[in-house]
């Protein structure tokens, strides 16, 4: 698994090639239940973008739009009690884990309805009860934090795996490669995604290393590792299964998923990096949710009211979020003292 | 003429050792590198080494003796066909267990320090005349030393709840790179005494984890001079995450390790991270000094649902205190202690400085000056109410601390003075602490940048405004 291969990053302007004949289609079900996530992603992102600009978000804001595929496909492989933990870049994962949209944007514009009280904000959430632990804010901090929770797992013997999600800037850090000698050391149930979105804030893969197939980053750790096209949903899964029923058995692996993403870095990335073609040649042909999209009409397996149906569901969803964030109150000054220390 | 085998220094902190057991016979013939003897150190047993090429004319000390002092002489080495002159066969008489007082070695031309002093006991001293003692009257007690007393409260712990476990550097099939850890992977197996590669930044961050998850972590930092590298996770990852997390992500984590300076190991390996740590909110700081103290408030650093940073001290591993003899014994973190009475001046310290204080303390009261003594124990939260009511007796405040006095624990103690007993203050606070330098590793050198105990008398002196 861990040879060399052709990447399966999508070729820019190369036309959309979702659920080629090599991918198995899972159930209508489960295909329909990633259109709606992707999408519930995308629209949620695209208002979080629109209150930042109005000033009722402030500080950083990193938006997940055009690696919706990448969350979804990874959650939805997990079982109930598996652990998720990511870094900034977090709001999609925490939506695909099934967190209240109403309270995660409640966090981002600092109101005490928010999953953590507003004291967080957008990169600092978590909700135990969905197996979510956050939300971090330093780079490539998660990769050590999740192998731990992986290690917590096998202590307890519960069968239980965490899938630990970072970019590929923080590949380079020198903590991931620590985690993954325990990791694979200690065989820990650890399913390692490397969301490469091809900048690290403005410095492009081929600028920051010499070796740029992250998926074989465990090799001198004999983890394997694999690839995928991460702005396919149905690839990202399909890999996923494998990954997670590798991680299960016999310890950590690699899912390095191709992603991009469209928006800035954050909200204040001037995106001088890239040429505005390139973001329009992504849109164009590898969108995630118009390639499903299109799979599920193409294919009969439903009709366009039912998935305008989705749409407006979304479109509720998310505005009832945003309302509720904004007519939510700011913390009460006492709670700046609170939640410093467990009272023992 | 015989030469002398002396008793080695086998680490930086060793003033004494045991014998295990001798490899050679009386009589038998030794080459260089040969193992001659096992030696038991305060860290490890050693393997001891012939230097010379001759005989093993006499055994000084026989296997088993403990406590022989550094560059006693062990044996005698004997060149071909040389016979032990009777004067030598004397001296070896007197020689074989402790203390030796003969042990002046002829061939030793480094300085030894001399043996730490006899320690005080604690519970000779007054509790605060407000509170329960904290031992109650008539409890068994037994003398054990603070690294016996770290291992204790570990495997007390350990038996209690099986979520804690301990992780670190050599804390297993090594026992512990300063023995702390001895026998626990004996009795907790591989699964809950864990040895990690030499990694800090990604053991800590996993340790970290494991907390999120539920586990209770106890990780030894070798010495906490190495905790540096993974001071991100401390502060970043275990201090703040409740905070961030709206009171959800609690990280009951305990970080443990030697800190401070050892002896002679230099700038990188010798600091003091108290006042570092005691400057973040969300953890928890403690830096006991005596074995009873170590053991009571680590119990409690187990049991507390926060990240905790327990500053140890190599020096003092090896003292001996009178520790209560029973499994359920928790101290009270955030409390102060006042280990001697006094009404003159206050002098606060903590972990080995604790020592130096009581020390002053003994030779200003032959001059007429009665220092109360407090060891602060934990420095976060700070006993603020314990050292406001003794300034607001004696009207003066000295701290001692072994690390830098820029933003230190004394600066903490004076503002403190300032805020809340100003008006009873009849001199300005002073602080004795490490010389602002990075530790040099000449003898003279160190002591020069170290606190002692002349510091402290001329310290107390001044506020005293005595000569």
């Amino acid at each position: 698994m861990t040879a060399a291969r052709k990447s399966r990053r999508p070729e820019a302007g190369s036309a959309a090639t979702v659920a080629t004949s090599e991918e198995k289609l899972p159930p209508l079900d489960k295909l329909l239940a990633f259109y709606r996530d992707m999408l519930l992603i995308r629209r949620f992102e695209e208002k979080a973008g629109q209150l930042y600009g109005m000033g009722l978000i402030g500080g950083f804001c990193h938006l997940y739009i055009g690696q919706e595929a990448v969350a979804t496909g990874i959650v939805h492989a997990l079982a109930e009690g598996d652990s998720i933990i990511t870094s900034y870049r977090d709001h999609g994962h925490m939506l695909v884990c099934g967190m209240d949209p109403r309270r995660v944007m409640a966090e981002l514009t600092g109101r005490v309805t928010g999953y953590s009280k507003g004291k967080g904000g957008s990169m600092h959430m978590f909700a135990r009860e969905r197996g979510f632990y956050g939300g971090h804010g330093i780079v490539g901090a998660p990769v050590p934090l999740g192998t731990g929770l992986a290690f917590a797992h096998k202590y307890r013997g519960d069968g239980h795996i965490c899938a630990t999600f970072f970019g590929e800037g923080a590949a380079n850090q020198g903590q991931v490669y620590e985690a993954f000698n325990m990791a694979a050391l200690w065989k820990l149930p650890v399913l390692y995604v490397i969301e490469n979105n091809r900048y690290a804030m403005g410095t492009p893969l081929t600028r920051a290393t010499a070796s740029t197939e992250l998926y074989r980053r465990g090799e001198a750790f004999a983890i394997p590792g694999d690839q995928v096209d991460g702005m396919n949903v149905i690839a990202v899964y399909n890999r996923a299964v494998e990954a997670v029923a590798h991680v299960r058995d016999h310890g950590p692996f690699i899912l390095e998923a191709l992603t991009y993403r469209y928006r800035g870095h954050s909200m204040s990335d001037p995106a001088k990096y890239r040429t505005r073609e390139e973001v329009e040649q992504y849109r164009k042909y590898h969108d995630p949710i118009e390639q499903l999209r299109r799979l599920l009409l193409e294919k009969n397996l439903v009709d366009e009211g039912r998935l305008r149906d989705i749409d407006r569901e979304i479109r509720d969803i998310v505005n009832e979020a945003a309302r509720f964030a904004q007519d939510s109150p700011e913390p009460e000054p006492d709670e700046l003292w609170t939640d410093v220390y467990v009272e023992a | 003429m015989a030469t002398p085998i002396l008793m080695p220094a086998l680490s930086p902190t060793m003033t004494e050792g045991t014998i295990v057991r001798w490899l050679k016979r009386e009589g038998e013939r030794i080459r260089p590198g040969e193992v001659i003897a096992e030696i038991e150190t305060d860290k490890a047993t050693m393997e001891l080494e012939a230097v010379d090429e001759g005989v093993l004319g006499k055994i000084l000390v026989p296997a088993g003796t403990e406590h022989v002092a550094v560059n006693t002489p062990i044996a005698l080495l004997l060149e071909d066909g040389e016979e032990i002159a009777p004067a030598e066969r004397q001296a070896a008489a007197t020689v074989g267990g402790s203390p030796v007082a003969a042990a002046a070695a002829p061939t030793a031309s480094a300085a030894i320090e001399p043996a730490a002093p006899a320690v005080v006991a604690p519970h000779a001293r007054a509790e605060a005349e407000d509170e329960e003692p904290e031992i109650p009257p008539g409890t068994e007690m037994v003398r054990m030393t603070v690294r016996e007393a770290l291992r204790d409260a570990m495997a007390e712990e350990m038996r209690r709840d099986p979520t804690v476990f301990l992780m670190g550097e050599e804390v297993g099939h090594y026992q512990g790179a300063y023995k702390v850890s001895q026998g626990l992977l004996e009795e907790f197996g591989e699964k809950r005494v864990i040895d990690t590669p030499i990694t800090e930044y990604g053991f800590t961050g996993l340790a970290v984890g494991a907390a999120f998850g539920g586990l209770r972590p106890i990780l030894e930092f070798m010495t906490w001079n190495f905790a540096m590298q993974a001071i991100d996770h401390i502060v970043n990852s275990a201090a703040k995450t409740l905070y961030m997390s709206g009171g959800q992500l609690a990280c009951p984590i305990v970080f443990r390790g030697p800190n401070g300076a050892a002896a002679r190991v230099a700038a990188q390996h010798s600091q003091d991270f108290s006042s570092w740590y005691a400057h973040c909110p969300g953890l928890k700081v403690i830096a006991p000094w005596s074995a009873a103290d170590a053991k009571g408030l680590l119990k409690a650093a187990i049991r507390d649902p926060n990240p905790v940073i327990f500053l140890e001290n190599e020096i003092l591993y090896g003292h001996s205190f009178d520790v209560p003899k029973t499994d359920d014994f928790v101290l009270p973190i955030g409390r102060a202690k006042v280990v001697r009475r006094g009404r003159h001046v206050t002098v606060t310290a903590f972990s080995r400085m604790v020592e130096i204080a009581l020390a002053a303390a003994e030779t200003l009261a032959r001059e007429g000056i009665e220092a109360e003594v407090i060891d602060l124990r934990t420095l976060r939260p700070l006993d603020r109410a314990t050292v406001v009511r003794s300034i607001q007796k004696t009207n003066r405040l000295v701290s001692v601390e072994e690390g830098w006095p820029v933003c230190g624990i004394g600066a903490e103690l004076a503002a403190i003075a300032m805020e809340e007993a100003f008006d009873w203050l009849d001199a300005p606070v002073v602080r004795v602490t490490g010389k602002d330098v990075p530790m040099p590793y000449a003898a003279n050198l160190e002591r020069m940048a170290l606190p002692q105990v002349e510091d402290v008398v001329a310290a107390v002196k001044a506020v005293c405004y005595r000569r």
